[in-house]
């Protein structure tokens, strides 16, 4: 008998999701071509080309706000808050019911292992939903008054194609917003399989509306005269552009951008589970993470040890088929952000940093890259600074409390932060003293909808999730 | 014969020191009638650049102190406005020309503001902060903390004004390097002098005087500026176009409110608009 | 050979520089408590995430052999009969009597007094027999009394021993007299010719109940020569889980890490289905490796486990789902 415990593919099955050769726009309520060109969007895990999807052009982008304006002003902002409320429930239900539907098209559109789409992304989406439901009817007591801004201009990223649309639409609908966003363009089909939703809960037309495209779509939106709010999620290079396009306007703006988050690991830290935190932390989708703990800062006099046991458990990482449910690692979203990773990983090489990679078969197609640790690297090294958004680790190590949080902060960054350490009271200073929206202290990449999430200096302003995430779409206490 | 006066050269107010334009310029300051009052200091980018530092340097400590602290201190500059408020009555009456009752007034609103403001530095955690339900066993707590260093563009309200402006940022934590209205820019290096004799560190607020469109863009392009307050920009093109610049390390940009009604009791905005939500999660566990 | 409380152990079990921690209640306490630290959330999160890990075809077919291969099939009841005990050993030997290819178990795991009619039915079978000595399950006895326990049962041809620790005395931080008794059962487990019982060493982690308490525990029988550690006496709740087992599967690695020795892994009570069995198998792939993957390292102490194994072993080769009735109950 072999000694061996090989685990025999397990993948789950496609049959469950009906993708259609084509997409147009999901704009007042129905499906519409686009009048601009379309664009393919593929399996990243095979290259296969998944479907055409429209490209929303100005005039498109213009149709999408002026149906948002119109359900704002005739239905959306004078409907009272209880009523809103049950369409968020209802479409947190249907999310709920078309749970696995939803979790194998992310998988299949990102790249992302289904295991995390079906156990993490789809119930934080139902659960967001379900959460911001609640709080349509009782702005009132959160503090920031209960006029909605109007149009909501949204744009997300890749990384979380639903859980992001979720993070935005649901609060912005719960204060009595409407939204026209824009899904990233390698990933629209949650997006779409979303307004698919909106359509089954009876949402009033133009209360949501999904626009397809690129970059000069997003711009479309943004700078749209006729959108009173835009809320990013994405890159801090696009961050800073739309920060310039709404100047001098009336616009408001969320940001939440880029990060490069030291994980510090102290000498008495739960050595096993800092060991998990920092693999969660930088290995979970892959390293697409804007909060991923993509610096870890380690105390000398462990450093050796949490290395090995690191490499140990890197080796135990099952990359490959983000649809079979053993797959810990799946696949690079694209083939450009594939060259990206590439590219600043021999960087990393070539000023000197010892790169190792665990072992395992990456399949012939599609867009790979094994989980990678970078050691030797210090601070001045370009893999300690930018965000490779890709599962490639930094490690830098540390002597003392203040040189760690010295590291930590030197950064333009200031999304997260994880800390390691049985000692109670150096967890609550070591939490003061770190300038980051989001710090976990013995864990790491956790989400709540109740939980506020975002960053401090360029890793952009506002909150999304709990509370706090109301400010963005309401006009404010004062007003 | 009458005794010459002793008159008082106006300089800016850096780093809890009173020093002159590094550029060795000045402006003439006129009073209401048209009549020369003093000659204010013109800062220059290095100025600003000064400043920045001395906000900079002075983050660390002052928003490491105790919010009681903070709040005494506020409270301290209360105190010591309201001693010397017939120097600031006549220096408004001077300024710009309003009478004496309301010159009285814009003390009382300036002393009865920083008190508002003082008590509020242990308190805004309390209102904005939360303890957040997860749905899972973790601790998770979201406070407030300080953006870090603030420029401000002080509106035209000598004193009124320009404490409405301050004084949020100080409570809160962060440091501050405000332009003052250059039209009325004496009565903000006299407050200078009540900072400094108030218990307030160095470098925690720093006044510059001179020209707006001058030194605001240096301030609103510069990287170790954490948040710009364009309240007193009155001109859009001038407001917008330091709104661009803020973006090059996405400062939080609080845009103009040139006519705000400064004797109206204001929100908790002004000191929300410079704070950072922190989120702390720990697991639950024995 | 009565220990006193300031005697050093009287084997050194030759650990290297572990040898010296052993030497002095303070030193070993120091050691003890100066292992890393377990974060029960972290460690529950782990554990539940191996948990999701989807077994299917080929390996599920693996999965159970080898877990039939590593059960002992345990009966430990007041009301246990030379007759019951003979016909658990048969069932010992040939699970499913309709598959002359199913395997063995690894072992029966009775009462001392049962141990010559369990070894009497086994003969050179080669499933052994697992006796619980030491005043099983408390532990409450005088140290003479668990001693004669332990040798009663080796005289009587138990190939194993199931030691109880002193639950009071580790929670009170006596920890060397834990060290020390565990030594001494373990000399007791030697037999005339020079050969010895193995020695697996329970916790009862109900009892300890936190993650701490069971990694240190871990260590203090490893350092005194336990073959295996053991989670439960499945006479209290909660016996065996996942994460317990993960902390103790940590601490084998990482003391074969250190010493170059292996020890094996019991988790008893409670694992009553395939579905967790396969849980536990893959918790011990994922955390030791391969090595572990065998009935010399790994164990199963379960009663109705081994039908729930056999009713989904046949489901596989028939393709139809089995019912109890086709299964015997002992």
């Amino acid at each position: 008998m072999s000694r061996t415990f090989e685990y025999a593919p397990a993948p789950e099955s496609r049959a469950i999701v009906d993708i259609k050769p084509s997409y147009g726009l999901f704009v007042n309520g129905e499906f519409v071509d686009g009048t601009g060109t379309s664009f393919k969007t593929v399996n990243p895990a095979t290259e296969e080309v998944l479907a055409e999807v429209a490209e929303a052009s100005e005039a498109d982008v213009d149709n999408a706000v002026r149906a948002a304006r119109r359900a704002y002003d005739r239905v959306w902002s004078r409907m009272p808050g209880a009523e809103r409320a049950k369409y968020l429930y209802r479409i947190a239900r249907i999310i709920q019911e078309r749970g696995r539907e939803l979790a194998v098209l992310e998988s299949i559109d990102n790249g992302k292992p289904i295991r995390e789409a079906r156990d993490v992304d789809v119930p934080t989406v139902a659960a967001h939903f379900f959460y911001y439901a609640g709080w349509a009817d009782k702005l009132k007591y959160a503090g920031y008054g209960t006029t909605p801004l109007g149009v909501a201009g949204q744009v997300i990223p890749w990384n979380f194609p639903l859980l992001m649309l979720a993070w935005k639409i649901a609060p912005a609908l719960a204060c009595g917003n409407t939204v026209v966003l824009k899904p990233a363009e390698t990933t629209p089909l949650t997006a779409l399989l979303f307004a698919e939703i909106c359509q089954q809960a009876d949402l009033p037309p133009g209360v949501v509306n999904i626009v397809t495209g690129a970059g000069d779509t997003g711009r479309a939106i943004v700078s749209h005269p006729d959108v009173d709010k835009v809320a990013f999620t994405g890159s801090t290079e696009v961050g800073k552009a739309i920060a310039r396009a709404v100047a001098g306007s009336q616009k408001r703006v969320t940001l939440e951008l880029g990060g490069k988050a030291a994980n510090i690991v102290f000498d008495d830290a739960p050595i096993d589970q800092a060991v998990e935190g920092i693999v969660n932390g930088i290995f979970f989708n892959q390293g697409h993470v804007c909060c991923a703990g993509s610096r870890l800062l380690v105390q000398e006099s462990v450093a050796d040890e949490v290395m090995a046991r690191l490499k140990r458990r890197m080796a135990t990482l099952r990359v490959g088929d983000p649809l079979d449910k053993n797959t810990d690692v799946g696949a690079i979203n694209s083939a450009e952000q594939l060259a990206k990773i590439r590219e600043l990983s021999e960087v990393g090489e070539a000023e000197g940093a010892e790169r190792w990679s665990a072992p395992c078969d990456l399949p012939a197609n599609g867009y790979w890259f094994a989980p990678t640790v970078f050691t030797g690297v210090s601070q001045a090294h370009r893999i300690a600074r930018e965000e490779i958004f890709g599962p490639v680790l930094s490690v830098l190590t540390f002597r003392t409390p203040a040189e760690a949080v010295e590291k930590a902060n030197n950064t333009p960054f200031g999304l997260s932060a994880g800390v390691w350490t049985d000692k109670g009271s150096r967890i609550l200073s070591m939490a003061n003293r770190l300038r980051a929206g989001v710090v976990w202290a013995n864990t790491f990449n956790k989400f709540d909808p109740t939980s506020p999430f975002g960053g401090y200096k360029e890793s952009g302003y506002g909150r999304e999730g709990g509370r706090h995430g109301l400010e963005a779409y309401l006009k404010g206490a004062d007003q | 014969m009458s005794r010459i006066d002793v008159r008082k050269t106006y300089k800016l107010y850096i780093g809890g020191q009173f020093p002159r334009s590094e550029s060795g310029r000045s402006y003439v300051v006129n009073d209401a009638k048209g009549r020369l009052l003093a000659n204010a200091a013109r800062a220059s980018r290095k100025d600003a650049r000064d400043a920045v530092v001395a906000a900079r340097a002075a983050f660390g400590g002052w928003s490491g102190r105790t919010a009681y602290n903070r709040a005494q201190v506020v409270y301290r500059v209360a105190e010591v406005l309201e001693g010397r408020r017939e120097q600031f009555e006549a220096e408004l009456r001077a300024a710009e020309g309003v009478s004496s009752g309301r010159a009285r007034a814009y003390v009382d609103a300036a002393v009865d503001r920083l008190v508002w403001y003082a008590g509020w530095a242990d308190k805004i955690t309390q209102v904005v902060g939360n303890a957040n339900p997860v749905a899972g066993p973790y601790f998770n707590l979201s406070t407030p903390e300080p953006s870090g260093v603030v420029a401000v563009v002080a509106p035209q309200g000598p004193l009124l004004g320009l404490v409405s402006v301050v004084a949020p940022l100080v409570v809160t934590g962060n440091t501050v390097v405000v332009i003052a209205s250059e039209q009325h820019p004496l009565t903000a290096i006299t407050l200078g002098e009540v900072m400094a004799t108030s218990d307030l560190p160095g470098g925690v607020v720093n006044v510059l005087t001179g020209s707006q469109a001058e030194i605001a863009p240096w301030l609103a392009s510069h990287m170790d500026v954490n948040g710009i307050d364009l309240t007193g920009v009155a001109d859009p093109a001038l407001a917008a176009s330091l709104e661009v610049a803020a973006a090059d390390n996405l400062k939080r940009v609080r845009r103009p409110a040139p006519d705000t009604d400064w004797l109206a009791e204001p929100g908790l905005d002004r000191m929300t608009h410079f704070l950072e939500t922190k989120t702390v999660w720990h697991p639950i566990g024995v | 050979m009565t220990p006193t409380a300031s005697s050093t152990a009287s084997t050194a079990p030759g650990l290297g520089v572990l040898d010296d921690v052993v030497r002095s209640d303070s030193s070993l306490r120091r050691f003890l408590h100066g292992l890393p630290g377990v974060d029960q959330v972290g460690c529950e999160a782990r554990a539940a995430t191996l948990a999701t890990r989807s077994v299917k075809t080929t390996s599920k077919a693996f999965a159970i052999d080898l877990a039939i291969r590593m059960v002992d099939l345990t009966t430990l009841e007041g009301q246990d009969t030379h007759g019951k005990v003979r016909a658990l050993a048969s069932k010992a030997m040939r699970p499913d009597p309709a598959d002359p290819s199913c395997p063995p178990t690894a072992a029966v795991c009775v009462y001392p007094d049962m141990v010559a009619t369990a070894k009497q039915t086994l003969g050179e079978s080669g499933v052994h027999v697992a006796a619980v000595a030491t005043a099983f399950p408390s532990g409450r006895a005088a140290m003479d009394i668990k001693l004669a326990d332990t040798r009663d049962a080796v005289e009587a041809g138990a190939d194993e021993i199931d030691m109880v620790i002193d639950r009071g005395a580790f929670l009170s931080g006596r920890y060397l007299d834990v060290y020390e008794e565990i030594v001494q059962v373990r000399e007791a487990c030697a037999r005339p010719d020079g050969t010895s019982a193995h020695l697996k060493v329970i916790f009862e982690t109900g009892e300890l109940q936190t993650y701490d308490n069971v990694r240190r525990a871990s260590w203090l029988a490893m350092m005194a020569g336990g073959h295996f550690i053991k989670t439960s006496t499945g006479k209290v709740q909660p016996a065996a889980t996942l994460p317990v087992t993960l902390v103790m599967l940590e601490a084998v690695r990482d003391f074969r890490e250190q010493t170059g020795r292996m020890v094996g892994v019991k988790p008893a009570g409670g694992i009553r289905s395939t579905k967790d069995a396969i849980k536990y198998l893959v918790m011990v792939n994922e955390t030791c490796g391969e090595d572990w993957l065998d009935p010399d390292w790994f164990r199963f102490g379960a009663s109705t486990l081994l039908n729930d194994l056999l009713m989904q072993r046949t489901k596989m080769t028939t393709g139809r789902y089995s019912g109890p009735d086709y299964f015997t109950l002992d």
